[in-house]
C-alpha cells in the first residue's frame, strides 16, 4: 500500500479536435423532479441541489409537478422576449464587427434563464443582474434604442458616457447597474431584499452570477448574509460552463453542484434545466413565493450552455471542440419551447419565420434611430463637462476648477 | 462651564437622534446591538434596545455588509455601517471604491448611495500595523466619497449628523484613543456642514492646520509659541475631502506660512496635496515653503518605545514653525 497526497486538477472534458462530452452533467427525466411545498425548511429538501427540475422532454411535452400551467399567451411572450434577445445580440454582435460598436457580449443559448426568470417575477421586485442578462431589460420593455445608446456611448446614454457597453443601468426599470467587478451585485442584492424586509415591503430581489464568478468573497458573504438574515431574495448561479476559458470544475462544479452550496449555508438550493423556458419560470416562481411569505432565500443553478464567445474578443475555438453546443444534451432553449407550442398546436414554422422577420425589423428600425444620437466617430457628441458631473450630488470647487480649466484649454483647441 | 461629554458619547447622540429623525436610518456592523454588547467601544449602546431591527449585529464579514449596505442605500434606506477599525476596510475596498463611491457616476446620475461608513484609529495603544493606520489617503484618493474627520465630541455629533443626511457616500473616520477626551457638549439636532473647515483660533505670523488627532496637538504647540511670541492661526478641517482650500488660502494668505499636521504617514498624505496646492495658489506670496509634520513612513510598529517615535511630536511641530520663520 502506497497511498500519498496528491494535487488533483480538475479534469476539462473535451478540448478543441477532441469529440465533445458531456458525461459529467447529471441529468434527470423530465417531469421526474417532486415539488416540494414552498413552505419546506431548507434541510429537508436538499435532495433539490442534486436533481436536475426539467418540465420539457425531448418531444417538447411538458411533464410533472413542476409544469407551471402557463397561458398560451404567456409562452408565445416568452418565445417572442428570447428570440429579440438573440436577434438583437446577433445584431449588435455584427455592429462591432463592423465597427461599429467597440464590445459586445451575447447570451446565446442562455435566453431562458433572463427572460423565464424575469416573467416569473413582479416590476416591483429588483434585478441585479451581470453582464449576460440582456433579456431581463427585454422583458420589463426597455426600448432597444436604449440599450444601443449605451453601446454607442452616445449623447443618449443613460450612464452618460461613463461605463463600459452592456453594463446598463435602468433605475425606472428596477434594474441595478451592472458591475465591471465580478460578483459584487450578489451581497448588494442580499442588502437591498434585507432593506425591503426592514420595510416591511413585499418585493423582492434576484441577483444572476456565472459560475466562475461564484468563487468570489462576493458570493459566499452573500449566500451567509442571505442565511443569516433569511433575506427575501433569489441568488442565481449561471452555469454556462464556461468562465472565458475556465471550466467550469475550476470553479469547484467538479466536486458537488453549485446548487449544493445553498444547503451548505443553510438556504434552499435547486439544480434547475436553464434551457427549459418552463422548468426556470416555474422553479423562479417557487422561490420568488418563498422569499414573499418569509421563507427565506433561494439558490438556484441554472444548467445551461454559452453558446456564444465570451465577448467579442473572445475565440473559443482555442479551448474547447467546435460543434460542443451541438452536443449539448440540454438543446437550445428557444427551439425547445417554440417544439413545445408546435405541439400545442399554438405555434408553426411559418409564424416563427414571420415574427423573426418583424423582430429583426424591429432591431434595425431602433438602430436606426439610435445611430441618430450619434456614433462612435460622427455625430452628435458628447460634452466632455459630463465627466465633471456626479462625482457628487454637488459639484465641488476643485472640480469645478478643473471644469473651467478643462473648458479654457478646449476653447483655445478650437 | 458648560456640559462637558466624551466623543462616544457625542455619537451616540448622533445616531440615536439621526435614528429618531428617519426611520430609513439602519446601523449595520460587527458587535453592535445590544445583545453583543452595543459596539466595542459602545458607541451604539441602547440603540438596538430602542429601534429594535434597524440596528443589525452582522458576521464578521465586512465585505458582506459593506455590499449589503450599499444595497439597501440603493433601496433607500440609510445605512450606517461600522468597520471595527480602519485597517479591515482593506477587505471590503471594492465595495467602498468601486461601487458606493463610483456608482452615482457609472449609472449616468441614475442611482446614489447616501451610506456613512463609521470606523475608528489611531496610534499610541500599541494595535501595531495591522489594526491603527490612519488611511484616510486611499479614499482621498477616491473621487465620488468624502472623507469626514472631526476632532472633538461636538464636531463628531455635528459632522455625523451631515453624513447621515448627505446624498453622497461619507467615510467618516474617528480619532479612538481621544474617545473619553471630554468636550463642549453639542447642540442637538444641529449639523455641521461637510466641505467646511473651521478657523479655530486666529493669527498671524503662520498657519498650522490639521484634523483629527492633530487637533490635539496643534494647540499645545501653539500656546507655547505663542508665549515666544509667534502668533499661530489654526484651521481644523473637519472635512478631508473634498478639501476647504478657501478657507486655507485665505488663512495663508494673510501669515504667508503653513504647516500641515497628520498623523497618517508622510509620503503621498493629505499634507502633501494641501502643500501642492498653496503652493499653486499662493507661491509668490509665501515667506517659506509649506512644511509638513507627519508620521514616519513605516507601518505602525508594535514596541511602545517604536510607536511613539514613529508619530511626529510637539518638538517637531514646534520645529517646522520655526523652519518657516527662520
Ligand atoms: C473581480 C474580477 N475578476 C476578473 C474579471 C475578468 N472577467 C470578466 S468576465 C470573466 C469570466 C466570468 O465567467 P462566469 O462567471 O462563469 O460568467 P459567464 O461569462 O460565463 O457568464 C472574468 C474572469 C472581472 N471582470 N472582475
Amino acid at each position: 500500500m502506497n497511498r500519498r497526497s496528491r494535487l488533483h486538477v480538475p479534469r476539462v472534458p473535451a478540448r478543441p479536435g477532441e469529440a465533445p462530452d458531456f458525461s459529467y452533467v447529471d441529468l434527470s427525466p423530465a417531469g421526474a423532479v417532486a415539488r416540494p411545498d414552498v413552505n419546506a425548511r431548507a434541510r429537508d429538501i436538499s435532495f433539490l441541489a442534486v436533481e436536475l427540475v426539467r418540465v420539457l422532454d425531448d418531444n417538447g411535452e411538458a411533464l410533472g409537478p413542476w409544469h407551471p400551467h402557463l397561458d398560451v399567451h404567456e409562452l408565445q411572450l416568452g418565445l417572442r422576449h428570447m428570440l429579440l434577445t438573440r436577434v438583437f445580440d446577433d445584431r449588435m454582435q455584427r455592429t462591432q464587427r463592423q465597427g461599429r460598436i467597440s464590445f459586445y457580449m451575447r447570451s446565446l443559448g442562455e435566453e431562458a434563464v433572463s427572460v423565464a426568470q424575469a416573467m416569473a417575477l413582479r416590476p416591483g421586485d429588483m434585478l441585479f443582474p451581470s453582464y449576460r442578462n440582456q433579456g431581463v431589460n427585454i422583458v420589463r420593455g426597455r426600448p432597444l434604442v436604449d440599450l444601443m445608446c449605451q453601446l454607442l456611448s452616445n449623447t443618449r446614454d443613460m450612464c452618460k458616457g461613463r461605463q463600459l457597453p452592456v453594463m446598463y443601468h435602468w433605475v425606472a426599470g428596477n434594474i441595478f447597474s451592472i458591475s465591471g467587478n465580478l460578483a459584487t451585485q450578489f451581497p448588494q442584492a442580499v442588502g437591498w431584499a434585507m432593506a425591503a424586509a426592514i420595510k416591511g415591503e413585499d418585493h423582492i430581489a434576484a441577483s444572476w452570477i456565472g459560475e466562475g464568478s461564484s468563487a468570489e468573497a462576493d458570493f459566499h458573504h452573500a449566500l451567509l448574509f442571505a442565511s443569516v438574515y433569511q433575506a427575501p431574495v433569489i441568488l442565481n448561479v449561471v452555469n454556462n460552463q464556461w468562465a472565458i476559458s475556465t471550466f467550469q470544475g475550476f470553479a469547484g462544479g467538479e466536486q458537488r453542484s453549485f446548487a449544493a452550496r445553498g444547503p451548505g449555508y443553510g438556504i434552499a438550493g435547486i439544480r434547475v434545466d436553464g434551457n427549459d423556458f418552463l422548468a426556470v419560470y416555474a422553479v423562479t416562481q417557487w422561490a420568488a413565493e418563498r422569499a414573499r411569505t418569509g421563507a427565506g432565500p433561494t439558490l438556484i443553478e441554472l444548467v445551461t450552455y454559452r453558446a456564444s464567445a465570451h465577448s467579442t474578443s473572445d475565440d473559443p475555438a482555442r479551448y474547447r471542440p467546435k460543434d460542443d453546443f451541438d452536443r449539448w444534451p440540454l438543446g437550445d432553449p428557444i427551439a425547445r419551447l417554440k417544439q413545445h407550442l408546435i405541439r400545442l398546436g399554438e405555434w408553426s414554422e411559418q409564424r416563427h419565420l414571420a415574427l423573426s422577420a418583424e423582430l429583426e425589423e424591429l432591431v434595425a428600425a431602433n438602430w436606426k434611430e439610435a445611430v441618430t444620437y450619434g456614433m462612435l466617430n460622427e455625430g452628435p457628441r458628447l460634452n466632455p463637462d459630463l465627466m465633471f458631473d456626479d462625482v457628487f450630488k454637488e459639484l465641488p470647487p476643485h472640480l469645478q476648477r478643473q471644469r473651467e480649466q478643462m473648458r479654457a484649454e478646449i476653447a483655445k483647441k478650437d | 462651564m458648560s456640559e462637558q461629554i466624551n466623543t462616544i458619547q457625542a455619537l451616540n447622540w448622533a445616531l440615536d437622534d439621526a435614528m429618531a429623525a428617519d426611520t430609513n436610518v439602519v446601523l449595520f456592523g460587527e458587535e453592535l446591538a445590544d445583545g453583543e454588547g452595543g459596539g466595542v467601544m459602545k458607541v451604539t449602546a441602547g440603540l438596538s434596545t430602542k429601534y429594535g431591527a434597524r440596528v443589525r449585529s452582522t458576521p464578521i464579514s465586512e465585505m458582506g455588509f459593506t455590499g449589503a449596505a450599499v444595497g439597501a442605500a440603493v433601496a433607500g434606506l440609510r445605512p450606517v455601517i461600522e468597520i471595527m477599525l480602519m485597517n479591515f476596510v482593506a477587505v471590503c475596498m471594492d465595495q467602498i471604491t468601486n461601487h458606493a463611491a463610483k456608482l452615482r457616476f457609472m449609472s449616468g446620475g441614475q442611482t446614489h448611495v447616501p451610506m456613512v461608513i463609521r470606523t475608528m484609529t489611531g496610534s499610541g495603544f500599541q494595535t501595531a500595523g495591522q489594526h491603527s493606520d490612519f488611511l484616510e489617503a486611499w479614499f482621498c484618493h477616491t473621487p465620488g466619497i468624502k472623507v469626514v474627520m472631526p476632532s472633538n465630541p461636538a464636531d463628531a455629533y455635528g459632522l455625523l449628523r451631515a453624513s447621515i443626511d448627505d446624498e453622497d457616500p461619507v467615510l467618516f473616520i474617528e480619532h479612538f484613543p481621544s474617545y473619553w477626551n471630554p468636550g463642549e457638549a453639542p447642540k442637538r439636532g444641529v449639523s455641521i456642514p461637510l466641505g467646511k473647515a473651521r478657523r479655530v483660533q486666529a493669527g498671524s505670523d503662520v498657519t498650522l492646520i490639521g484634523y483629527s488627532r492633530s487637533m490635539l496637538d496643534i494647540p499645545v504647540v501653539a500656546k507655547k509659541l505663542e508665549a515666544a511670541g509667534v502668533s499661530c492661526e489654526i484651521i481644523d478641517l473637519r472635512t478631508v475631502s473634498p478639501l476647504d482650500m478657501e478657507t486655507i488660502l485665505t488663512s495663508v494668505k494673510k501669515t504667508g506660512r503653513a504647516v500641515v499636521v497628520h498623523e497618517a504617514v508622510r509620503s503621498f498624505g493629505v499634507g502633501a496635496e494641501i502643500s501642492a496646492r498653496i503652493h499653486e495658489s499662493l507661491f509668490r506670496e509665501l515667506k517659506a515653503p509649506v512644511e509638513r509634520v507627519a508620521s514616519q513612513d513605516c507601518p505602525v510598529p508594535f514596541a511602545k518605545q517604536l510607536e511613539t517615535a514613529f508619530l511626529y511630536s510637539h518638538a517637531d511641530i514646534e520645529a517646522a514653525v520655526r523652519r518657516t520663520l527662520a
